[in-house]
């Protein structure tokens, strides 16, 4: 690199940066701090107040939907993480297998594949197979979509990896199971940690595939909110959706705080 | 060597449960959406006809069969509906798109340019909204937007507008969802190629003459296609099937495939026509997905 990159960085550089960001950032700033606004009315600024946090935290049917969502958002994103690893492996350790082309290309669709798509598709097969919609639907569903994007960060992780030390474990006696349990394991674990996070936070998010393949006694959060959102803008969801933006900010500080401990340990920061 | 030859057969083994997941729940379901386009609506539970029974052995197959028919695609073709819909879903997904790119291009190549250690920095900041719910960001804006929200306050507040604007329920509205939404998935891919770009190649169109818009022109943008391509199909498919954005923010007056089929599907209850735009849907998307999926290809066999 030449020296005084910082020379490089133009004016217009700075503004487009700028700008760039403040788009993005602006609109939810201005939600989370109406979400505190004490006025009945959402345009009308009444002073600060958790009035709205309040309603929230006695809203049985809201609540159940939060809890229904955070569960199939943990389950799947655990099944995702260990499907995506295994298919992260596959691909780039297991060097060319029949029917490797139809395993990426399968693996690669879901991540632009529109969801009102897969939404009907899975839907169709539930059906099919006799299989009562609800909890563990809504699950495998979202298992396939975020699987793929698990499998994406980890598969960058693993191709940057050296294949030396996998190598050398393995000339040093280990079998293939124990040097990758050993060595290559505890390399990629900032990937596979920030796959979870991802899968999590997608499930959490998704309305249009959720809505095509859940069953009464089954509603998310997002298929609650959009019902609400519809009828026109509230303060509660204010609320809810701060909290959400809240927790979801944690967990990335959280997840870049771990991922910079494991750094610091000889391995390098996660991908993503 | 061997070493590696070893390591090879268990990492095949791998691929058997994520292999057989995603074929069980991602490409056979594609035959059932084609099997009940191709089938009649029917007031039942599940609400179409005919089911194929395996119990009723060959013939019932055969019988099945010759129920199925072409009658939805002749529906979809027939109603302009649906052909309105399919125009105005690639239309909407090129004009985002090319938006997109016109506002994603300069902050990525803001980025390359950063200092070294500013831009995992600045790369974080881009991906973090993509952490943040989908459907939390569409709503931050009907905040906004709306009668008596915030953008007109401040309008009327500068004397710009004399009367609120309506801003919700409108192209512009939507417009502004597509690319809020989609933004991180146009600035990342073009980073990753423009900061991997060498400068020698810029200080040597400068050696040889050139003003730094003619090198910007003649090289970094020729060298970014593939970081243009890749940003475009992330966005433009999804887009074309979009349904939360256009469902939202953009009037009731015409509508995007995914909103007709989302429409048959909830409000109609007719699941075979649903399935029949899905197919149209797919089909629409067949060549574009065709291509990133050499895109994909191509960037795997580099890495």
């Amino acid at each position: 690199m030449t020296a005084a990159p910082l020379a490089r960085v133009s004016r217009f550089n700075i503004a487009a940066l700028a700008l760039g960001l403040a788009f993005l950032y602006l609109p939810i700033v201005i939600l989370v701090i109406y979400s505190f606004n004490a006025s009945q009315l959402v345009t009308v600024w009444g002073g600060w107040s958790l009035r709205w946090y309040v309603e929230f935290f006695n809203d049985r049917a809201m609540l159940n939907a939060t809890f229904m969502s955070l569960r199939v958002a943990a389950v799947s994103a655990t099944l995702a993480t260990v499907l995506g690893t295994l298919a992260a492996v596959a691909l780039t350790r297991g060097e060319g297998f029949r029917g490797r082309t139809l395993f990426s290309g399968m693996l690669y669709a879901p991540l632009v594949m529109p969801e009102v798509i897969t939404g009907l598709s899975l839907l169709l097969l539930f059906v099919a197979l006799g299989a009562e919609r609800g909890f563990w639907t809504v699950t495998v569903a979202h298992t396939t979509l975020t699987m793929c994007f698990v499998t994406v960060i980890v598969q960058s992780r693993l191709g940057a990896l050296d294949r030396g030390l996998e190598e050398a474990a393995m000339d040093l006696g280990c079998d293939p199971l124990r040097a990758f349990l050993s060595v290559t394991l505890p390399l990629i674990a900032p990937a596979i940690a920030a796959g979870w996070m991802l899968a999590f936070t997608l499930s959490l998010d998704d309305l249009v595939i959720a809505s095509f393949t859940t069953g009464p006694g089954a509603t998310t959060l997002p298929i609650r909110i959009y019902s609400e959102v519809r009828l026109g803008v509230k303060p509660e969801i204010n609320a809810i959706c701060s909290l959400i933006v809240g927790s979801i900010a944690i967990l990335i500080v959280a997840a870049s705080m771990a991922s910079k401990l494991s750094s610091g340990r000889g391995g390098n920061a996660a991908p993503m | 060597m061997s070493a590696r030859r070893i390591f090879t057969r268990p990492a095949r083994l791998a691929a058997i449960a994520p292999y057989v997941w995603m074929a069980l729940f991602f490409l056979v379901p594609f035959a059932f959406v084609v099997k009940i386009s191709l089938s009649q609506a029917a007031i039942a539970q599940p609400p179409y006809m005919p089911v194929v029974m395996l119990a009723d052995g060959w013939r019932g197959l055969v019988a099945a069969f010759g129920a199925l028919s072409l009658d939805n695609f002749r529906l979809l073709a027939s109603d302009d509906l649906y052909l309105l819909a399919g125009l105005r879903s690639l239309t909407v997904a090129a004009t985002a798109t090319a938006l997109l790119l016109l506002i994603g291009y300069p902050v990525a190549y803001a980025m390359a340019r950063l200092p070294r250690r500013w831009q995992p920095v600045a790369m974080t900041l881009v991906i973090v909204p993509f952490w943040t719910s989908f459907l939390i960001r569409v709503y931050a804006w009907i905040n906004i937007l709306q009668h008596d929200g915030l953008l007109n306050k401040i309008l009327l507040a500068l004397h710009v507008v004399s009367a609120p604007v309506v801003w919700l329920a409108t192209d512009r509205a939507m417009y502004l969802g597509l690319v809020y939404s989609y933004l991180p998935f146009m600035i990342l891919p073009l980073y990753a190629t423009l900061a991997r770009l060498d400068p020698a190649l810029l200080e040597a169109a400068g050696d040889l003459g050139s003003s730094p818009r003619q090198a910007f022109w003649l090289v970094t943008v020729p060298l970014s296609l593939p970081g243009i391509g890749a940003g475009v199909l992330l966005c433009f498919i999804p887009i074309v099937g979009e349904f939360v954005i256009p469902d939202l923010l953009a009037g009731s007056d015409s509508m995007m495939v995914g909103q007709a089929l989302w429409l048959e599907f909830f409000t109609n209850r007719d699941w075979p026509v649903a399935s029949a735009t899905a197919v149209l849907l797919l089909a629409i998307l067949l060549l574009p997905l065709l291509v990133y999926d050499r895109f994909q290809r191509r960037q795997m066999r580099r890495s």
